[in-house]
């Protein structure tokens, strides 16, 4: 049995922020009670005394690379990043090589990850085959092998009649389907948000309807169907207010955005740095400030890292031919923390974002330190301050335009399943 | 002095001011009957040209050679690039060879930015895509100030495709620094989005533009851009946004005309306005190498 005793447990699922203390047995919430309530006889303790005591994150958007990329991420790698950075969960993207479009692929990731992983990996099914947009993979037998939920993450469906069937027929699994909302057309070319800067750069700019429309388009089909969309890294205004909008109406739709997002702008680009050459391109000041107004409101419901690992290969070159990318599990948390220090979200309502959210939206387990649950959980230092240093990264990638940034909040434990795993 | 020249956008106007002067001085060199000076003897100067050119490439080599400086060229269809290196192990290797300068044109923006880091050798931008082409813009001020004697108060109107030309944005920045009023014509295709925070005016009336104009300069229109949609047709562009004579008769009648070249007679421009007497355009290539010798003086000249 452990004890964490002495620590600020902050558990949206149960609306608890206070000192309590947590008792594990067997890789599950055996109790939680009010500090000092539980005796430690018989218990390994971790003393939390001035640390928070969070349910350990779940990263619904991340590219794990394996199999095919192994040079950029590997399961591995990638897990290893998700526990230094609080991430008991990573859910992988289908953009591997061969695509995740085959329970085969699907069985492939999930026996890597019982092996190699170092914490969950939940694997997301290709919605067409190929990733190519033109027909359905076999979701059932995706469904059965495992996956969460279904994405052409980074090849956007263009065909808004296979965007149609593929949310018509996710429904017979309960499947919600992650939209990466870009229309391929208007984006072509581009290397950063068309605006201000990419015109004084001279840089081709993805413009701002070129994900409004998409939004648009499958906000209306998920309406007209009556399937789950999910809108991946959402990143203007006018996507959060469609969004926004959506809700309202009562369209079963939810929404992510990245702390990359919320914290940079196109401004980033201005050196030119490939590091922060991310699709959806950073946007405007105005941009973040809605994203934030979204993430407040609850238009927004979770934070994805969409940790996107390169090689230097694919980053030290001229900005028209670096990937599109960043990566993001080891730098999440202290950019997320700045929306407490900076007083716009409470610490309750920035956690539900990366634990019971994207645990409803993908309808797994964790993101909850209910009595109970899987013990999954975080212990933050949250005023402590560190430099980012991307060669210290457990990470393959050091694609991070954060090189050099003051943190402030670092992951001093995580435990998954009821064990330190890291810390 | 500074390392390298990457952009009007890094200079100060005391600066521009110096690197005129200096050009001004240097005109003098390629009227002598012995057009040679031994100011950068010794300095080896590479020229690595990604893109095709003619003026500008052998601009700068014509410059650095009357300065006494040795020259190469390496042009991207006889050098690695074929065979796939990167531009950065292109740059270490040739500053393995310790060169004192590499003039970089390269179709993508931020290219020479990205081997100024990385080398030690001065790095000046003969254009990078549609981002800047800072000896142009000094060639045309010099020109533009020589006719008129000034650039404080003029209004300079910049003609045609404002959104892929980096002659543009180098020479906005460039007059706007030096105080001139600058207004972009073209059509709203060809101007790109947020071009008014440079601080310019925005026309899309070629011949209402002009009016006021004490220059114009026109850009040059790329033919394939008509396939990616950005005008229905040459014919359309030419009759809308070419300046003839025309056109020309609404102006003041001692405007002067900038084309930083190569023209498309008869699309963009007009041969009798191309050919006319208030066309500077080959002003701006004697300038440009009066420019360049400047450029080079400054940022290799004054190293011992």
């Amino acid at each position: 049995m452990i004890l964490i005793k002495d620590g600020r447990l902050i558990d949206p699922s149960q609306g608890l922020d206070g000192e309590y203390d947590i008792l594990i047995r067997e890789g599950r919430v055996e109790k939680i009670g009010p500090r000092g309530s539980i005796g430690v006889e018989g218990c390994e303790v971790i003393e939390a005394e001035g640390l928070w005591v969070i349910p350990g994150m779940i990263d619904m958007h991340c590219h794990l690379r394996e199999p095919g990329y192994e040079y950029k991420e590997t399961i591995r790698t990638g897990t290893l990043a998700g526990l230094a950075g609080g991430f008991t969960a990573l859910v992988a993207m289908a953009n591997t090589d061969p695509v995740n479009d085959d329970a085969s692929v699907t069985r492939y990731i999930l026996e890597k990850a019982e092996k190699e992983g170092m914490c969950r990996v939940c694997p997301v099914g290709a919605l067409t085959r190929g990733m190519k947009g033109e027909n359905l993979s076999d979701i059932g037998e995706l469904r059965e092998a495992g996956v969460v939920a279904l994405s052409d993450d980074g090849r956007p469906v263009a065909r808004s009649e296979i965007m149609r069937r593929g949310l018509e027929y996710a429904k017979a699994f309960d499947l919600p389907i992650i939209s990466h909302c870009e229309d391929p057309d208007l984006s072509k070319g581009g290397v950063m948000n068309e605006g201000r800067v990419s015109t004084l750069l001279g840089l081709k700019g993805i413009p701002s309807i070129s994900e409004v429309i998409m939004i648009a388009r499958d906000i209306a089909l998920a309406g007209f169907t009556g399937g789950r969309l999910h809108i991946a890294h959402v990143s203007t205004r006018e996507g959060v207010q469609l969004i926004r909008e959506a809700k309202a109406k009562g369209i079963e739709v939810t929404a992510e955005v990245t702390p990359h997002h919320l914290t940079l702008t196109e401004e980033a680009l201005k050196d030119f740095d490939t590091n922060a050459k991310v699709n959806p391109p950073l946007r405007t000041e105005e941009d973040r400030e809605a994203l934030i107004e979204g993430l407040k409101d609850g238009t927004i419901d979770v934070i994805a890292t969409d940790h996107a690992p390169h090689s230097p290969v694919e980053k030290e070159v001229e900005m028209d031919l670096a990937a599109f990318g960043m990566v993001g599990l080891e730098t999440a948390l202290p950019l997320m923390l700045r929306l407490v220090e900076e007083g716009v979200l409470e610490p309750l309502s920035l956690f539900e974002k990366v634990t019971v959210n994207p645990a409803r939206i993908l309808g797994i387990e964790g993101g909850s330190l209910r009595q109970g649950s899987r013990a999954d959980a975080v212990l933050i230092d949250p005023g402590k301050e560190w430099v980012v240093d991307p060669s210290l990264f457990h990470s393959r990638g050091r694609n991070t335009p954060f090189k050099g940034w003051k943190m402030k909040g670092k992951v001093v434990k995580t435990i998954l399943e009821g064990k330190v795993v890291y810390g | 002095m500074r390392k390298d020249l990457l952009g009007i956008k890094d200079l100060s106007s005391r600066e521009i001011e110096v690197l005129l002067e200096t050009a001004e001085r240097f005109k003098e060199v390629s009227e002598r009957e012995i057009k040679k000076v031994p100011t950068l003897r010794g300095k080896t100067i590479i020229n690595l040209f990604y893109e095709p050119s003619t003026r500008t490439r052998t601009s700068f080599e014509i410059a650095a050679k009357r300065m006494s400086a040795d020259t190469i060229n390496i042009s991207a269809s006889s050098s690695s690039v074929v065979k796939g290196e990167t531009l950065l192990d292109t740059a270490r290797n040739l500053e393995a060879m310790n060169p004192d300068a590499v003039v970089i044109r390269h179709p993508f923006p931020g290219a020479p930015h990205m081997i100024a880091k990385e080398i030690k050798a001065s790095v000046i931008n003969g254009g990078d895509g549609a981002h800047e082409h800072p000896s142009q813009a000094l060639s045309d001020l010099l020109t533009v100030k020589e006719k008129k004697g000034r650039i404080e108060g003029l209004l300079i109107v910049i003609a045609g495709d404002i959104a892929h030309s980096r002659v543009a944005r180098s020479n906005i920045l460039a007059f706007k620094k030096m105080g001139a009023v600058v207004r972009v014509v073209g059509p709203p295709t060809l101007i790109p989005y947020g071009i008014e925070d440079m601080g310019v005016e925005v026309s899309y009336d070629l011949g209402e533009a002009i009016k006021d104009a004490d220059v114009i300069m026109m850009l040059r229109i790329q033919l394939e851009r008509q396939k990616g949609g950005f005008f229905p047709s040459l014919r359309e562009y030419s009759a809308l946004y070419g300046l003839n004579l025309e056109k020309l008769k609404s102006a003041r009648r001692d405007v002067v005309i900038l084309h930083p070249g190569p023209i498309n007679r008869g699309i963009e421009i007009a041969p009798e306005v191309a050919d006319g007497p208030y066309s500077l355009i080959l002003n701006q290539v004697t300038n440009g190498l009066a420019v360049r010798m400047a450029i080079f003086y400054h940022l290799l000249g004054g190293k011992e």
